[in-house]
């Protein structure tokens, strides 16, 4: 916990001056630490001169921000038209048999997270998934699997 | 001499695996060979696709796969050889050759982070008029040109400055709408990835017409990609002094910083946008008043998509008359269409308005991805009608897709095949809506998950006659009873997919459209 806070203090200094910094400073401390401790919305909000609840529905309100550490790998299925017209419906299906979680859940190892993600910019290739800051177009089922192995093994 | 080559760094290409290819064939010649990493052509089902500038121009080989490398090399390709990939002279390619490239004149042509290779390619001459006219006279060449808002909405960008311009104030700010959230979308992607210069450029004239010296970019954060080229053009930009406390000598100053949005649809509407970049929950504001007067901070603000800004400096350079002399009606110049969905070729084709949604589907995208035919389109996004074959040749107009009660908002157009249940697709409206209502008013809120339930019965085969008109009321509510365009538009993919698809609702006969 400590060292955390110390890393979000860090956070703090670099943002507290920026007009309206409160999204930079929670994407720099997801960035760093992976998620948003909800331990952290005490010293944000001292630093910022807002209310806890303030924070907490800042963190809240936006899909992006996640308040429990993600498993090592963040897999982001594309659910939108583009890529539901070429089959995304079948793949998020298979994602979640394979992986036997649903959205916002972490496989057993703890290895990959999946969340839903409403359209990636890559719908001249649906489907379209991201793996970490990845993104991967015309994904079928065979290549999932193949990422999915590939992103497992030990580096 | 080493032979230029030019592999695309742009996140779709990257997507297809275009680093592992650059990293191949920089691997494999040394070098002797000269990477520049450029943004994409737009032509999706040819990439990655990598130029070699010889004597008779650039020749495209695509779609390359990392086996393809060897075969490359062994039939010459530094020198325009022969190969099965081979595509021939870039620009000759008709794909590209009949489209009126005006936004989208550099992107895929140029480094994208380079300003000498952006000024050698007609980059910033739009500026330099710019700072040789009075406020009022930019503000003038952009309401001339009739260039409307590109974000959705079509307003006259030169009306929105002119509003701003008149305000009194010690601050004001130029914001570009970068959130790009509408699915079948992504031409604000290419240009930040492809071109980012034109954008800056177009801000800072922005600035100079309307007195604003601080610009942010409001980017998405699904696009990761975009935001390292942005943040190394932006750098660019100040050290070649076209951003900064004194812009070419000028006098004039103009600063430009990028802020991450954080996955939330209804933050592109530009009050809930205003609300997140003041660090806040991106709750719709009311309007009265309009973000030109109190805008970010309360101060005067212009709020302008990508593709408006980033069609500025085409138009200062050129002239209003130019830009205008493109075009039908009141819909004026070229918009950036992007096909996506069940399409064959996928791609950016930027034309005058006036094309039909059918040459676009048939003559650019070949047709159905499937083989299938293509049964239903949806253009303009998830608040964008569902439009039947019959409804075809329309030509993309704002006001004719209006009178055939649609709307083309930001030039994506998705295409299904006969295999798409629109009983399934009318329920995602709903339920995207009920995912990203910002909560403010009830008929979104409430009324989008009642929708989920109620289509969930008509799937069901449950009562369809009764629970479609269930869903014409609710859509009723929810038109007239919204604040904003997320809860305000849903009912026209769920009213489009039932007047149009009756048959995959359970329904006998069309019933009377809404
Ligand atoms: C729900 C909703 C989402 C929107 N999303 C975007 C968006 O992602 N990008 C955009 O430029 N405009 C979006 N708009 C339109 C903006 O509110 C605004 O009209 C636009 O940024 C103005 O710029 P323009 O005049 O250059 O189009 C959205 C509107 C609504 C109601
Ligand atoms: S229509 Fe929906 S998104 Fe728009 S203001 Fe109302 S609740 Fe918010
Ligand atoms: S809809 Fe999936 S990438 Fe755009």
């Amino acid at each position: 916990m400590l060292s955390e806070d110390l890393l979000v203090e860090k956070h703090i200094d670099a943002h507290k001056a920026t007009p309206g910094g409160l999204l930079p400073l929670l994407h720099s401390i997801q960035d760093d630490i992976g998620y948003i401790p909800e331990h952290s919305y005490k010293l944000i909000s001292k630093a910022l001169n807002i209310s806890v609840a303030e924070v907490h529905g800042v963190v809240s309100f936006y899909h992006h921000f996640i308040t429990t550490p993600p498993g090592q790998h963040v897999l982001h299925i594309c659910r939108a038209e583009s890529c539901q017209a070429m089959g995304s419906t079948e793949l998020e299906a298979h994602a979640k048999t394979v992986l036997n979680v649903e959205y916002h859940q972490t496989t057993k190892d703890g290895a990959i997270s999946m969340e839903p993600v409403y359209c990636l910019g890559n719908c001249a290739l649906s489907p379209a998934v991201m793996l970490d800051e990845k993104v991967y177009g015309r994904v079928s089922k065979a290549r999932l699997d193949a990422l999915l192995t590939s992103s497992r093994k030990p580096k | 001499m080493s032979t230029r080559l030019y592999i695309p760094r742009d996140s779709s290409a990257l997507s297809l695996g275009a680093d592992e290819i650059a990293a191949a064939i920089q691997a494999h010649a040394g070098t002797t060979v000269d990477i520049v990493r450029n943004g994409s052509r737009g032509m999706y089902w040819l990439e990655p696709m990598i130029e070699v500038v010889t004597a008779k121009g650039r020749i495209a080989y695509g779609p390359v796969a990392p086996e393809d490398i060897k075969g490359l090399f062994d039939n010459d390709f530094l020198n325009g050889g022969e190969h099965p990939l081979r595509l021939g002279v870039t620009d000759e390619l008709p794909w590209l050759k009949k489209q009126e490239r005006l936004t989208f004149s550099r992107v895929g042509i140029t480094d994208p982070v380079s300003v000498s290779d952006y000024v050698a390619h007609e980059g910033y001459r739009g500026l330099c008029k710019a700072l040789e006219l009075a406020p009022a006279a930019i503000v003038q060449e952009v309401t001339d040109s009739g260039l409307r808002g590109r974000g959705g909405a079509a307003f006259p960008t030169g009306i929105k400055w002119k509003t701003v311009l008149g305000c009194t104030a010690q601050q004001k700010y130029i914001v570009c709408n970068a959130d790009e959230g509408d699915s079948g979308t992504y031409s604000d992607r290419m240009i930040m990835e492809g071109d980012p210069l034109v954008l800056i450029e177009g801000m800072t004239i922005a600035g100079l017409a309307v007195g604003a010296d601080q610009g942010y970019i409001y980017l998405r954060s699904e696009y990761p990609d975009a935001l390292v080229v942005l943040n190394e053009a932006i750098k660019n930009a100040y050290a070649a002094g076209y951003l900064g406390d004194d812009i070419l000598g000028s006098g004039h100053r103009f600063h430009l910083e990028v802020r991450r949005a954080a996955g939330a649809y209804i933050c592109g509407e530009e009050t809930s946008l205003l609300e997140s970049l003041e660090g806040k929950r991106g709750v719709i504001r009311f309007k009265p008043p309009l973000p030109a007067i109190e805008g970010l901070f309360g101060k005067p603000t212009v709020v302008n998509n990508v593709i408006s800004l980033a069609t500025v400096p085409i138009i200062l350079d050129k002239g209003a008359a130019f830009y205008r002399d493109y075009g039908m009606g009141r819909s004026r110049g070229t918009l950036p269409i992007q096909l996506a969905g069940n399409i064959k070729y996928c791609g950016l084709v930027e034309k005058a308005f006036g094309i039909t949604l059918r040459e676009l589907l048939y003559d650019y995208g070949g047709g159905s991805a499937s083989g299938r035919p293509i049964r239903a389109v949806q253009v303009g996004g998830p608040l964008g009608a569902y439009l039947p074959e019959s409804q075809f040749d329309t030509p993309l107009d704002y006001e004719k897709f209006s009178e055939i009660w649609a709307v083309l908002g930001h030039g994506g157009i998705v295409a299904f095949d006969d295999t798409v249940d629109m009983a399934r697709m009318a329920r995602y409206a709903f339920e995207f809506c009920a995912i990203e209502s910002c909560g403010k008013c009830t008929p979104c809120r409430i009324g989008s998950t009642r929708g989920v339930e109620v289509m969930d019965k008509i799937i069901a085969g449950t009562q369809p006659e009764k629970n479609a008109k269930l869903v014409r009321d609710l859509s009723d509510t929810m038109l007239n009873g919204s604040l904003c365009a997320l809860g305000g538009m849903t009912p026209y993919p769920v009213l489009s997919a039932i007047n149009h698809f009756p048959e995959d609702f359970g329904l006998q006969q069309h019933e009377l459209a809404a």
